[in-house]
């Protein structure tokens, strides 16, 4: 058949074009207008070229000294809070009923969480952990323990990274559920036969076919902390001190306490290239130590 | 490796409104012959699973009892009854190569190392899958992933029996005849007790000596594949197996004679005694009814369609109201009208749908 040539499909993807263009593009364009200028209102610039980023990247200045302090915060909090809650989810999905109705009643649970809106949770944990009158901070603090996460930095880590364990856990365990679900159960049948222990069963079967979601769980809730700024913000404001003043809530002391226009914009972009770069690597990473398993999918039921 | 009894086995997953159990496996007790190879044929929702599961020790049944070699199994898991049990859709453990696959049960038991290699070197061996010991299971084909979750079952020593859950399902039809030969060749190897579970005839007839065929939740025959065409015991039978299967026509039946649709036709054998009320039918295989030119002698039928199978052509006749199939030779043109002719010997009679066994007549054969 003779190929008639025809463009006109491209006008159907303008839409796509303009949306994202206004959603994502110029705005972007604007943060990086501001990262190379300087400004002190009336709409008057001043050029300024890579003298932000220098700043910025040189942890010497006190720019880069702010930057970088929030930036390992940033990073530390991200890591314990995936320490801490892949491997929960795991287990609690592992500890899911499976048929009956269990399932509904756990799934409920499991999803309260997760419909929270993210400042109602901050303020949730915020009056809970207060030592006066909330119901952990008053109880702990009877109980003997100094608890104060307005005065102490570890307890307010503490507390936040509870919190976040809280609030997130669910969203890895429900994810987790879904993959064990799909795994058929002749896997079991299989494993019985063979004589696989639990933990046999859990290697072998389990972990390898909950891989995929796993990725998924981990990229979400690594970009999702790396982001946090509602909850911490609620509770501890950043403090004591500076202590839980994470990359988000310096940006935001910067660009509207400070109004500094042009270091936060420079600021900005590099935190979005931490992400992206972060998320790219990590998602490789694990991606190519499942890939033959999605290249063998794609030929199963070939010839030898 | 054992004789496998059941002994008025029977399984229900729950009970109707009045309390009586709704029986998933009619109660049935029957001999599994050490290393034989056995078919459980059935269509879809027949209970040829539950049966294979409940051997297995997967499920638990309700009532009756499963012996190995006359030891009641009820109270042993699927592993301790060491059963080899190979699914419908092949199950390997993707992150593990095909000789840690094969190594899987063995190490699960505790084995040393070099027993171990040892015994997966010889099954690699059997199933032709040496030369992919060190690659991951999950790159191998379809069949290759079948002929694994065999040989996990192969290498532990003494399997007591081998349980196959349509297992070509998800098999190329061309390599499906090449795993089958390679089935009966390890049968008649390792004299396995061997049930190989299944709704395609062919597999069924090619793989065992003997045939169980099940119908809604019972066994309604265990014979040979030569019984099994030859002598139906069920109406089911005879539609079930064969292509196409057997005719089953509403007839009314008095000593020697049949009036089957307006016709009367000769039988061979004499039915003087048949159950009162019952439901009566005469089954005869399309192979044994043949056409010839109308005459006044044959039942007249008109020909609806002719199915060419390539070595045989079958024609869908009508005759009155009912349909039957024939074997006819090249050229007999649709719609044309063509007297049919019966062979005596091979009418069968049924009274609701369970084969009569008629009395010879002196001086015939």
């Amino acid at each position: 058949m003779e190929k008639i040539p025809n463009q006109k499909a491209w006008f159907l993807v303008l839409p796509v074009f303009v949306l994202v263009a206004f959603s994502a593009i110029i705005p972007l364009m604007t943060v990086v207008n501001y990262s190379v200028q300087d400004t002190f209102g009336n709409n008057k610039f001043f050029w300024n070229g890579v003298g932000w980023y220098q700043e910025l990247l040189d942890p010497s200045t006190e720019l880069g000294g702010r930057f970088f302090a929030s930036l390992w915060r940033n990073l530390i909090f991200s890591a314990i809070v995936l320490a801490i809650e892949i491997p929960l989810g795991i287990v609690v999905a592992l500890a899911m009923p499976r048929a009956g109705k269990g399932v509904a009643f756990s799934l409920v649970v499991l999803a309260l969480p997760l419909l929270i809106p993210w400042n109602v949770v901050g303020t949730i944990w915020q009056i809970f952990g207060r030592s006066d009158i909330g119901l952990l901070g008053w109880a702990l603090n009877r109980l003997g323990l100094d608890y104060n996460y307005v005065a102490d930095p570890i307890d307010a880590w503490v507390t936040i990274v509870v919190m976040d364990v809280w609030h997130w856990s669910s969203l890895v365990a429900l994810l987790c559920y879904a993959g064990l679900k799909s795994i058929p159960d002749a896997y079991y049948q299989a494993a019985s036969i063979d004589g696989a222990s639990r933990w046999a069963v859990f290697t072998a079967i389990q972990f390898p076919k909950m891989r995929h979601v796993l990725v998924i769980a981990a990229l979400l809730r690594f970009m999702d902390s790396f982001m946090i700024y509602t909850e911490p913000f609620v509770v501890t404001g950043g403090g004591p001190g500076n202590s839980t003043t994470f990359l988000s809530i310096e940006l935001v002391k910067l660009a509207l306490g400070q109004f500094d226009l042009g270091k936060a914009a420079a600021m900005s972009i590099v935190y979005m290239l931490i992400i992206i770069i972060v998320c790219w690597a990590f998602f490789t990473v694990m991606t190519n130590a499942g890939a033959d398993h999605d290249r063998d999918q794609g030929q199963s039921g070939g010839k030898p | 490796m054992a004789r496998i009894d059941l002994v008025d086995l029977a399984h229900t997953y729950g009970s109707d409104a009045a309390g009586a159990p709704v029986f998933a496996l009619n109660p049935i007790s029957m001999t599994w012959r050490q290393g034989g190879a056995y078919a459980l044929l059935g269509p879809s929702g027949c209970g040829k699973t539950t049966l294979l599961n409940i051997i297995s020790g997967i499920v638990r049944q309700s009532h009756g009892k499963v012996l190995f070699d006359g030891k009641d199994v009820g109270a042993l898991t699927t592993q301790q009854r060491n059963i080899a049990q190979v699914f419908q859709f092949p199950v390997i453990y993707d992150t593990m190569t095909v000789g840690e696959n094969l190594a899987f049960p063995l190490k699960n038991r505790g084995l040393g190392r070099a027993e171990i290699d040892r015994r997966v070197g010889e099954i690699a061996e059997l199933l032709d899958l040496t030369p992919d010991l060190r690659r991951r299971a999950n790159r191998l084909s379809a069949d290759a992933k079948q002929k694994i979750s065999l040989g996990r079952g192969l290498v532990r020593a003494d399997v007591a029996a081998i349980l196959f859950d349509e297992p070509l399902t998800v098999i190329d039809p061309a390599l499906k005849w090449e795993l089958r030969s390679k089935l009966k060749v390890l049968h008649r190897a390792l004299d396995l007790t061997m049930i190989y579970v299944t709704h395609d005839q062919t597999e069924a007839l090619t793989f065992a000596d003997t045939v169980v065929v099940m119908y809604d939740g019972a066994v309604v025959q265990i014979g040979t594949p030569e019984e099994l065409f030859a002598r139906p015991s069920h109406t089911f039978v005879g539609y079930f197996i064969g292509s196409p299967g057997m005719n089953i026509l509403p007839a009314r039946v008095e000593g020697r004679r049949a009036e089957v649709a307006g016709r009367t036709l000769a039988l061979a054998r004499s039915y003087t005694t048949l159950p009162a009320k019952a439901r009566i039918e005469v089954g005869i295989r399309p192979e044994f009814v043949s056409v010839a030119p109308p005459a006044p002698d044959l039942a007249t039928a008109k020909v609806d369609r002719v199915d060419d199978l390539g070595r045989s052509r079958f024609a869908h006749v009508r005759l009155g109201e009912q349909r039957v199939a024939a074997r006819v030779p090249r050229g007999v043109p649709v719609g044309d009208e063509v007297g049919l002719q019966f062979d005596p010997a091979q009418i069968h009679v049924y009274a609701d749908s369970h084969l009569i066994e008629g009395q010879r007549v002196e001086g015939e054969v």
